[in-house]
């Protein structure tokens, strides 16, 4: 009846139909993106759910604490869930140190030439090195080299290599995405190079190397093949070990092996326990680690 | 008013590029000097020469002087830390850091080496009142200096600037990123610190030239073309193409 609908009708309106199949495209995608999105996170959730439950109810101290046993059953996990933990922190006391000194070096202070571009690439090159290839360079240079045999020295050395390339790359491309401008300030203050990066730059980018951190602490703790090779398959058999040169097997390792090598009558019960132990204590050094991001959030709101 | 910079023959190049041709003038102490000119002139390459900020972009080379009060700021022995202490920057965008205002405001002289509570307290009390912020920012001093507005913010670096209690203060464009109060307040804030300090300003603002400054120096592709009282070259340019400028007809 109105002539507005009139013209509406005798002119198609060269804006709808395009706007009709950008807003059905865009509800279309939004809606893929929460499905997959939602089918992740249950997924994730759904398997940590199933190997916590399988494992946690059946956790008694003994079993944390025990030693392992050969032959009987109610073997438990003490000296591995020690030493995986030791080994983590002699790694990381190794890795974090020079992973950070490195990425800071190639982010500020190293110049732009061919060689250090070079260099660039064989530390992302090494960040992808299956970690078997640095099981094989520990034995090269713990087994065979220094003769020491089978260490937690030499686990965890070999760990801290591995960790090492990762840790180089998060921290310089954290250093590079502060903002020049705050650099400048910094330097216009009459700041020296050093103080602007222990003062600016590592403050400001310490959310995400504490990010690469947790990775690289969660992907140690797990790590297997680099510590069959490198630091055996066997602990010394006592509680709270803390000799470097005796033999390291961890966590992960004790899990491989009594599944595949045990021949003692509860191995699934164990593998179930100690794969629940497992996943606990890498949500648990996330925790751990973002406490320092807390700590410096605190401050700077209230 | 004497002479705080003295600038003599001063030639600035980016790699071949001939950014800044021969500049020589002298900047008074305790007043207001503005740089205007056209996008890519040279006024920032300059201020950023002041405090030596340019020693940072590979490939920069300068010939020619630059004394400040009396000392050659490119000789062997200038420290360039103790320099840039004694010469402050404002930005053309507001850069706090992401800490409280407080460690915001503290962090020159922290750098510099001034560790007592009561000390920095002061310091921050009497370097945000100088800055015109205390009052609006002294309840919250924890909070982080990213949750201020942007003409707060600019401020804030103000107030950082002075803290470390310079001599001279330069302000590259300090209120291009800023709504017309907030840019308001800064110019009545640099008519109060000209008291006490030299400031530098660059701006693309013709009328803000001729409201603040004192001294205004006219660029035209890295050469001075005029430089004059303000009222002067506002009114009576000597030049043609100053007139020209300022009239509005290029630039
Ligand atoms: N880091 C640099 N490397 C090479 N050339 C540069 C660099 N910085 C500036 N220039 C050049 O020097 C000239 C002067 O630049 P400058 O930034 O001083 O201009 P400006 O007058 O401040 O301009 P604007 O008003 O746009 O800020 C420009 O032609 C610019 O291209
Ligand atoms: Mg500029």
């Amino acid at each position: 009846m109105s002539t507005r609908g009139k013209i509406s009708g005798n002119t198609p309106n060269p804006f709808a139909s395009r706007r009709g199949l950008n807003q059905f495209n865009n509800r279309l995608f939004t809606l893929l993106v929460w499905v997959v999105g939602i089918c992740t996170v249950l997924f994730i959730c759904g398997l940590l759910f199933l190997i916590l439950q399988k494992g946690l109810p059946k956790l008694e101290w003994s079993f944390l604490s025990g030693l392992p046993s050969e032959i009987e059953e109610g073997g438990g996990i003490g000296p591995t869930l020690f030493n995986s933990i030791y080994v983590l922190v002699i790694s990381l006391v190794i890795s974090i140190p020079l992973g950070m000194a490195a990425g800071i070096y190639l982010a500020e202070f190293a110049p732009d030439n061919k060689f250090i571009a070079f260099v660039r690439i064989c530390v992302e090159g090494l960040a992808s090195v299956p970690s078997i290839i640095f099981g094989l360079f520990g034995i090269a240079i713990f087994v065979e080299a220094f003769q020491i045999g089978l260490t937690i020295l030499g686990g965890a050395v070999s760990l801290a290599f591995l960790n090492l390339p990762v840790l180089t790359r998060v921290t310089e491309e954290a250093i590079r995405a502060v903002p020049i401008e705050m650099k400048n300030a910094s330097f216009a203050l009459g700041g020296t190079h050093l103080q602007t990066i222990l003062r600016v730059l590592i403050p400001v980018s310490l959310n995400s190397i504490i990010t690469g951190i947790c990775l690289v602490a969660g992907r140690a703790f797990g790590e297997s093949a680099v510590i069959i090779l490198t630091a055996g398959v066997t602990t010394s058999g006592e509680m709270w070990d803390f000799s470097l040169f005796s033999p390291g097997e961890t966590l992960a390792v004790h899990l491989w092996y009594v599944q595949s090598e045990a021949i003692v009558p509860d191995a699934t019960e164990i593998a179930e326990k100690a794969a629940a132990v497992l996943v606990f204590v890498v949500l648990l050094i996330n925790v751990i680690f973002r406490v320092p991001l807390w700590l410096n959030a605190r401050k700077t709101r209230v | 008013m004497g002479t705080l910079i003295d600038i003599q023959s001063l030639n600035l190049y980016y790699g071949t590029f001939h950014a800044l041709k021969d500049v020589s003038m002298d900047i008074p102490e305790k007043a207001i000097t503005a740089f205007i000119g056209p996008s890519g002139c040279g006024k920032s390459t300059l201020l950023r020469t002041l405090n030596r900020m340019n020693d940072m972009i590979p490939g920069t080379r300068i010939e020619g002087q630059i004394a400040v009060g009396g000392t050659d700021i490119y000789s062997r022995e200038v420290d360039v830390e103790t320099l840039r202490k004694k010469v402050g920057m404002v930005f053309q965008q507001p850069n706090p850091f992401p800490k409280s205002i407080y460690d915001n405001v503290a962090y020159g002289p922290r750098l510099h080496g001034i560790r007592s509570k009561g000390k920095l307290d002061e310091i921050v009390e009497t370097s945000l009142r100088s800055a015109a912020l205390w009052g609006e920012v002294k309840d919250h001093l924890k909070r982080s200096a990213l949750s201020l507005s942007g003409g707060q913010q600019q401020r804030l670096c103000i107030a950082r600037a002075l803290a470390v209690n310079p001599d001279i203060l330069l302000m590259d464009e300090a209120t291009s990123a800023l709504d017309p109060i907030s840019t308001l307040k800064i110019e009545e804030l640099a008519q109060d610190l000209k008291d006490r300090y030299t400031i530098v300003m660059v701006t693309h603002n013709m009328h803000q030239a001729a409201r603040v400054s004192n001294q205004t120096v006219f660029f035209l592709n890295g050469e001075v073309v005029e430089y004059s009282d303000t009222e002067k070259l506002f009114s009576n340019p000597r030049d043609q193409r100053t007139e020209d400028y300022i009239s509005g007809r290029f630039g």
